[in-house]
């Protein structure tokens, strides 16, 4: 399987920049945390890689296949991309969601029996088997959380960008939702890539860490050299120290530092 | 699937009963012997008269409960239709240009042309006004504007009106009717309906990837330019042809779809089909009722949908508010 490379992107809204020249270069079986403070340009970064938006300048690529030359139905069948926040504007069941997984392998005739067998597969992964059938819009968050990762796991992609898939779930669910990506990666080889808040999660849970401050990537490395106590204060503006707990390292926040 | 056949069987079949009860009922009872006999002056009413308002009121029913479907599944909203998006009233007010400047008499297929273009020129508004944002609000205030501007185009051109016949004429017209409809009427409504509700029909993958939003159908891969435009084609000639041919018949859009989404799961993409045979079966159904009121002259179509539809619109609200609060 292909790297998933990001060159010079850069990215203007209305005069503002939003992506100052980012590269990064993505491999398959790693899980990638983007981190950085809110306005960092997190989502518009995830949204270049999905082949979602159009950079300025610079070029998102599978390999040597630039993504905007891609078929919308091919990059839709190698890139699963999970939105922030997402909404379902009907009452479908959970099966029928999942289901929507299937849109880039599926033709007009609907769902075959392969389709069938990969939303089955999904459900199971994702332990919504016995909510299969259950109305969307009457799940719970973490409930709806799982039927969302389970729609974009159907279908079957080569790389799994989610956009703050952690955001208003409780520790629980976040430990269920990272374990379900860290699985996909691991098991299957695929490439995962998510902009997380909580640097907990990202030095734990993620492989390698991004860290976005206006634009421009101020770290790329494994967590530990990426989230330093010197780039958490050029990035978030706090004053923090990485410590060796019981289980592993934790971040303990200090406080403000004046320029923040 | 599996339960998809039964309802479209059924809808069919409905479709099929009424449009024979069409046939026969009215102010003369046409029986079946009357339906071979061609000495038979009842043969006339059937054929010449009953037949195309029967073709119509399917064809149009058809039209405006896809239309409804279609436009409900793109704006993620259950209450959007052709009539309060303002798609009605601009191919209305397209119309009514052609009746102002006296040009429909003499070459009928101009008053088509420009309801299409109205009703094309509608949507398209509506989707530019809406494009960006997948707020409900945007689309009902793109709606409330359309609506506005169209009515105001109206009124204009009645309050213009170079005689009273031209103004007597536009305002029949608007109110909205099947009756003493002609073959003629048929061949120039048909073919338009037709193509715009194939278009429509095409559009099941994408209504249903959208229930994701915007950004999720664009990630699994649906053109979303393509979706537009199909929309826009196909909901412009098949309600512009519409209300050409009938003049303004509001509600059936709205309605139809609201009724059959329970029915196949909430999807989107199912409901077109069963909505297309829903909005035949009440539109029909309407028109029958309409002919067998007993009253002096026959009460518009238009009217009687107007007054069954606004009460069901506001239980509509009145139970969507329940839900949300």
């Amino acid at each position: 399987m292909n790297d998933l490379v990001a060159e010079n992107l850069t990215v203007a809204l209305g005069g503002q920049t939003v992506l100052a020249g980012v590269g990064a270069r993505f491999r398959p079986g790693e899980v990638t945390a983007i981190v950085g403070p809110n306005g960092a340009g997190k989502s518009t970064l995830l949204a270049c890689l999905a082949g979602l938006r159009r950079p300025d300048t610079g070029r998102v690529a599978l390999g040597i296949e630039p993504i905007l030359t891609l078929a919308h139905r091919e990059r839709a069948r190698r890139i699963g991309f999970l939105p922030q926040t997402p909404e379902v504007a009907w009452a479908v069941d959970v099966e029928t969601l999942v289901g929507l997984g299937r849109t880039p392998h599926s033709g007009a005739r609907g769902l075959s029996d392969a389709d069938h067998a990969a939303v089955q597969a999904a459900l199971v992964r994702t332990g919504m088997t016995g909510l299969a059938h259950r109305d969307v819009t009457t799940l719970s968050g973490g409930e709806r959380a799982r039927a969302l990762l389970a729609r974009v796991l159907a279908g079957e992609p080569s790389w799994l960008l989610a956009d703050e898939p952690l955001a208003g779930l409780d520790p629980g669910h976040q430990l269920d939702t990272v374990d379900l990506m860290r699985a996909f990666a691991i098991e299957q080889g695929q490439g995962v890539v998510m902009t997380l808040h909580d640097l907990g999660v990202a030095l734990r849970l993620a492989d390698r860490v991004l860290v976005l401050k206006n634009g421009a990537l101020i770290a790329d490395a494994a967590p530990l050299q990426a989230l330093t106590p010197a780039v958490l204060e050029r990035a978030y503006g706090v004053k923090a120290v990485i410590v060796s707990g019981a289980w592993g390292p934790l971040i303990e926040l200090i406080g403000r530092t004046t320029d923040g | 699937m599996t339960k998809r056949l039964p309802l479209l069987g059924g809808l069919c079949l409905i479709v099929l009963l009424l449009g024979g009860l069409s046939l026969m009922a009215g102010r003369v009872w046409a029986p079946w012997s009357a339906w071979t006999d061609q000495t038979d002056p009842r043969w006339a009413i059937i054929f010449e008269l009953r037949l195309p308002r029967t073709v119509l009121a399917i064809a149009v029913g058809a039209a405006l409960g896809l239309s409804g479907a279609v436009m409900q599944g793109y704006t993620r909203n259950p209450l959007a239709d052709p009539g309060v998006m303002g798609v009605s009233s601009m191919a209305a007010l397209g119309a009514v240009m052609t009746m102002y400047l006296s040009l429909s008499l003499a070459t009928p297929w101009l008053l088509f042309v420009a309801a299409m273009i109205g009703a094309c020129l509608g949507v398209a508004v509506m989707l530019v006004l809406a494009s960006g944002t997948s707020g409900t609000i945007t689309f009902i205030l793109a709606g409330v504007i359309l609506n506005t501007v169209a009515s105001a185009g109206v009124a204009l051109a009645l309050s213009l009106a170079p005689s009273p016949w031209a103004a007597q004429e536009i305002i029949n017209w608007l109110l909205g009717s099947l009756a003493d409809r002609s073959a003629d009427d048929v061949w120039r409504a048909l073919p338009f309906i037709l193509v715009g509700s194939g278009l429509m029909l095409m559009l099941g993958r994408s209504l249903n990837a959208l229930t994701l939003g915007e950004t999720g159908a664009k990630a699994l891969g649906i053109d979303l330019n393509v979706t537009r435009v199909l929309l826009a084609v196909g909901v412009g000639l098949a309600s512009g042809a519409s209300v050409a041919v009938t003049g303004m018949i509001g509600f059936v859009g709205l309605i139809v779809p609201h009724l059959m989404r329970p029915l196949v799961g909430h999807q989107p993409g199912a409901l077109l089909a069963p909505s297309a045979l829903a909005g035949a079966v009440v539109v029909l159904a309407a028109d029958i009722l309409v002919r067998l009121t007993p009253s002096a002259a026959e009460v518009r179509l238009g009217v009687a949908m107007a007054a069954v539809g606004g009460p069901s619109f506001l239980a509509m609200l009145i139970s969507m508010r329940r839900k949300l609060a």
